[in-house]
């Protein structure tokens, strides 16, 4: 098995990251190439964009931050928020990413997992899962989608996705702890490497989701902060979880 | 001494820009010419059968064939040197290095994250892995490196290795 991942999530606005509670008030907190590059310098395995851009042409604000965060990260990064189409994941990774990562739109219309594995390979493609009460979520957890969390996981395998990311929406933002029940049932149903995501507050919860993911997701434990980065990895090594 | 030339081969949709972005900061000059380059990249992009049907199509499966000068495939790239591969239902590839691409048997497939070949960790994200006579290094068990010849094949991939990937790029460079 590869080394377990440490992955800081950026949500990007306008081509600035973002920080703010359920896509209000957003606050401007830098720019996302000296984010991005600081964060690998701080010992990041993987970094992941989620582009909230509200304006009509994401397409293009995405590929233009794709591209900027390509000339000066050289650690894999994943690219997600608004990617529909083939064309769209395309773009992106041409100009840079290495991943996309899909949610609604797959939801909308699984079909669209097929075709970007066939595409880009499964490696390319993400395929994030918001859950709550095992019950799967669309649109940045708003929408219930009437499907079992398990089921759909099982789904996005067998349509060729490469990786989960999974969200707990229940403990999203409570900083309680990754739901590692939910991840160790997902990736006792898949053969995919599982990315944990939401509800981190201490290093003890990143350690235990690494117990059951093959990554972690860490989004406001960093406050921003890539030296909290330096200091979770730490952290982390005393617990005897093996980094890089 | 002028820049090396590096000739990056296109035949898909996928992330060639690291190539060359890599490459570039490493001083090398871009060049289209896959036959005269001091050295070709054969990156991975897609999956294995698009992958031969785009080099076909862009006639690049003769004249990798015919290179004597260093050529640098990477994970896809590398599959598609050898005889053929088990993905796509079987297809069959440049066979610029003997052996086959077959479907890896780890915990978690695809295989995506950081692994150490010898004492160095490189970012792979694989869902196969070459069995060849031709390799020289390994990673957990699975094929990291192959070397041929003129060829040299990667199944991680440098240019998103950070520091210790470009190290090892500029060593395929100085090679070159």
């Amino acid at each position: 098995m590869p080394l377990p991942r440490l992955i800081p999530c950026l949500d990007v606005a306008d081509g600035r990251v973002v920080k703010g509670v359920n896509f209000e008030n957003l606050r401007d907190v830098g720019d996302p190439v000296e984010l991005g590059a600081a964060y690998s310098d701080a010992g990041a395995d993987e970094l992941v964009f989620l582009d909230i851009t509200a304006t009509l042409d994401k397409r293009a604000a995405a590929v233009a931050t794709a591209a900027r965060v390509a000339e000066h990260v050289t650690i894999p990064f994943t690219f997600g928020g608004g990617i529909r189409t083939v064309d769209d994941a395309c773009a992106v990774l041409e100009a840079g990413a290495d991943k996309v990562s899909v949610n609604s739109a797959a939801l909308a219309r699984p079909e669209l997992i097929e075709e970007l594995a066939g595409a880009l390979g499964s490696q390319a493609v993400v395929v994030a899962i918001d859950s709550a009460a095992d019950q799967v979520f669309s649109h940045a957890g708003t929408r219930a989608e009437a499907r079992d969390t398990l089921a759909w996981a099982k789904e996005c395998e067998e349509r060729g996705a490469g990786e989960l990311l999974v969200t707990s929406i229940d403990r999203d933002g409570t900083r309680s702890g990754y739901d590692t029940e939910l991840l160790a049932s997902i990736g006792d149903a898949v053969r995919l490497p599982v990315i944990a995501s939401g509800g981190a507050g201490t290093t003890q919860h990143v350690a235990d989701a690494l117990d059951v993911a093959s990554a972690a997701l860490l989004a406001s434990i960093l406050h921003e902060d890539p030296q909290r980065l330096v200091s979770l990895r730490g952290e982390l090594k005393e617990l005897g979880v093996c980094l890089r | 001494m002028s820049a090396k030339t590096v000739a990056i081969c296109r035949y898909g949709a996928g992330n060639v820009r690291s190539v060359e972005l890599a490459f570039t900061r490493l001083g090398a000059e871009l060049i289209d010419d896959v036959e005269a380059a001091d050295l070709a990249v054969l990156p991975g992009v897609g999956a294995a059968r698009t992958a031969m049907n785009g080099l076909r199509d862009r006639g690049l499966v003769e004249v990798l064939r015919a290179r004597t000068k260093p050529t640098l495939g990477i994970c896809l790239g590398l599959q598609l040197a050898l005889e053929e591969s088990e993905e796509d239902g079987g297809v069959r590839g440049l066979g610029l290095v003997p052996g086959r691409a077959v479907r890896i048997e780890a915990e978690r497939v695809p295989r995506i994250g950081w692994a150490y070949v010898d004492d160095v960790a490189y970012w792979f994200a694989h869902s196969y892995a070459a069995e060849s006579p031709a390799v020289t290094a390994t990673s957990e068990g699975i094929a990291a490196i192959v070397e041929h010849g003129a060829f040299t094949g990667v199944q991680f991939h440098p240019e998103k290795s950070g520091p210790a990937g470009q190290r090892f790029l500029e060593q395929c460079l100085s090679r070159a």
